[in-house]
């Protein structure tokens, strides 16, 4: 069956900042084994902050990720599984590992300037034989230009695909328009969209995307992402098919892996609370969330202010540490007297 | 008075112009030449106008026509590939090279740590900025109580990281990390280094995690070590700074270091690069301070 659309299923990734990367191979053994059988053609596998990311920074893993892998590569027979790197946080050694558990495709994230740093593990993922994604973060923070001459580079590494990350979900549909079209016009290679949901235009954003010509897109079942979570993924089979558009996943095989798979496990039910809805219109990247609401417990500041003054602070992928930082010197200054 | 050593730069790129003019103001090193590849770069042009000796066909036509008068030390701020070929130049001479490049053939100083027990040592690389940045505040928390688990962040400017540095990322959070374990003494380390293109550049941010083996965190005595090691620092780094109190939560430790560059070359946000030039060197220094010369009576 021909496809229009091809999906990324990025829950057991990015929804591993939603769980504070707690997810244990039972759940991804369940989740891939449902997934598989809807027909998801790629499942992304790996810490939030990608291979490596297992830290005191994002939070440590209850389970080392290369055992998901391995648990989700041994449960997949029609998807085909994926993993993030993040270059800085991982390493090629990372990747190699990977890919000798049986991952198919390897997804190389750079923060959307900084293009240039991914050159030696999209090259290696290329020699590995592996589908090569270059993922370019907060592409919110700068103008189409940029994005294009960043996307050139990864393209010119060697990338299969190169998607426009809207990791803070700031971009409002006509500005992922003219990102997606921008760079259908200059690449040759398929684009991506990647989007979280922080205002609410994830699903809008992404019917925008593939308009646009955007054949790559990503979502996260019962929005299990970071931040409100991504476009939700059975959600958005409904709507392509209302479309149109094919996308070889059962819908009612998803929805129920939704609704009895992936939603016992939330904590809580993914919603636009006004944290994420502040880091949506502060152009904050979206795993900052749970850092944020647990420094601004601790020293009794407001997550929303901790939030915008990182978005003031033009914060990258990454800078966790900024938030405790930001915010033990708002309680300094707000109560001098109990320091 | 103590005998000035003689020392000489290779590369005559950013970094090599930098050490060039943190030289100039040291009483204690006589910088004797720079040697270069390109006769019109603005660094070898900058040290004849400084009136130093200036060398642009590379380490051979140094040797050629020094090899009466070596230097006693060579600062080697090229690439790691080229160091390879400079170090095997130099092998014949008696002079030390301190390496600047990520090519690691001899052991790795951090000043405040084990400087005393290399100065004797042919070749010594100063490992990664983030090294520089982290390993002394490392070595603190771990003299007084032992660290299982050391993690550490360090964010630089986009503009003040150059090409060797991002084709090459993985080298260096395997060096640092490595550097965290083998010189700060932590039992298992991890480096983490992210690049932020925010204008103005932002200055370099180092966050450490220090986790302890016990849970009783002993908070004055490591406090107190922290800021005698971040002192030790600053007399070769005066941007270098605790941004806030280390915080204490159960048995880890976390440390928030900032970094200003001196701005003698480089801009003052390149920290990361200004702590690179500054230790090695202050390793010359300490290297000019036990040399035998200094008490010989010529002087």
């Amino acid at each position: 069956m021909k496809k229009d659309v091809l999906i990324t299923e990025v829950a057991l990734r990015d929804g591993s900042h939603a769980v504070s990367h707690q997810f244990t191979i039972n759940q991804v053994e369940t989740i891939v084994e449902h997934l598989d059988k809807a027909n998801v053609p790629y499942i992304e596998v790996a810490h939030g902050d990608g291979l490596g990311g297992s830290s005191l920074q994002y939070g440590r893993s209850k389970v080392d990720e290369m055992k998901l892998i391995e648990a989700a590569v041994a449960k997949s027979h029609n998807s085909k599984i994926a993993t993030l790197l993040l270059p800085g946080i991982g390493t090629k050694k990372h990747l190699q590992q990977a890919r000798e558990l049986g991952v198919h495709m390897a997804r190389v994230a750079t923060h959307v300037t900084e293009a240039d740093v991914s050159a030696q593990h999209i090259n290696l993922a290329k020699e590995m034989d592996m589908e090569t994604v270059g993922f370019l973060m907060m592409a919110h923070m700068v103008p189409t230009t940029k994005l294009v001459e960043q996307a050139k580079l990864m393209e010119s590494y060697g990338a299969d695909i190169v998607y426009v990350v809207d990791s803070a979900g700031a971009l409002l549909p006509h500005q992922v328009k003219e990102r997606i079209k921008a760079l259908k016009e200059e690449l040759g290679v398929e684009i991506g969209f990647h989007g979280h949901n922080n205002l609410s235009v994830a699903m809008g954003n992404t019917i925008e995307a593939i308009h646009a010509g955007a054949s790559r897109i990503d979502g996260s079942i019962r929005c299990l992402g970071a931040g409100a979570g991504n476009t939700q993924t059975e959600v958005l089979i409904g709507v392509l098919e209302k479309l149109g558009i094919s996308t070889g996943v059962d819908m009612y095989k998803i929805m129920d892996v939704a609704e009895y798979q992936v939603a016992p496990l939330l904590p809580k039910p993914q919603e636009i609370t006004k944290d994420s809805l502040a880091m949506g219109y502060a152009g904050v990247y979206s795993s900052f969330l749970l850092h944020a609401r647990r420094a601004a417990e601790k020293y009794n500041v407001d997550t929303r202010d901790i939030l915008v003054k990182l978005g003031e602070l033009k914060a990258v992928g990454g800078q966790e540490d900024m938030i405790v930082d930001i915010a033990q010197e708002m309680a300094k200054n707000e109560n001098p007297m109990h320091i | 008075m103590s005998q000035q050593l003689k020392v000489a730069i290779i590369g005559s790129g950013n970094i090599g112009t930098d050490l060039m003019f943190k030289i100039m103001e040291s009483d204690k090193l006589d910088l004797t030449g720079v040697i270069g590849i390109d006769h019109a770069s603005e660094g070898l042009r900058i040290a004849r106008d400084n009136k130093i000796l200036t060398y642009s066909q590379g380490i051979k036509e140094f040797i050629e026509k020094n090899k009466k008068n070596m230097p006693d030390v060579v600062f080697d701020a090229t690439s790691a590939k080229a160091h390879i070929a400079n170090a095997e130049q130099l092998k014949p001479f008696s002079t030390k090279i301190l390496d600047l490049t990520p090519a690691k053939l001899g052991p790795a100083v951090v000043p405040p740590v084990n400087l005393d027990r290399l100065t004797d040592e042919k070749d010594l690389n100063l490992i990664t900025c983030g090294g520089q940045a982290t390993i002394p505040v490392v070595h603190a928390v771990n003299r007084i109580q032992s660290v299982a688990y050391a993690e550490i962040v360090a964010t630089i400017s986009s503009k003040s990281a150059g090409p060797g540095t991002r084709e090459n990322i993985d080298e260096f959070t395997q060096t640092t990390s490595w550097g965290i374990e083998n010189i700060g003494g932590a039992n298992t380390g991890k480096a983490i280094i992210i690049l932020n293109p925010a204008e103005p550049p932002i200055l370099m941010r180092d966050t450490v995690y220090c986790e302890l083996d016990d849970a009783e965190a002993n908070e004055m005595e490591i406090t107190e070590s922290i800021h005698n090691v971040v002192k030790e620092v600053q007399q070769y780094v005066p941007g270098y700074k605790l941004r806030a109190e280390p915080i204490f939560d159960g048995n880890t430790v976390t440390m928030f270091m900032e970094v200003e560059g001196a701005g003698h070359y480089l801009p003052s946000y390149s920290g990361n690069l200004d702590i690179m030039t500054a230790a090695s060197v202050r390793v010359a220094e300490q290297m000019a301070e036990l040399s035998p010369a200094a008490d010989s009576p010529a002087n």
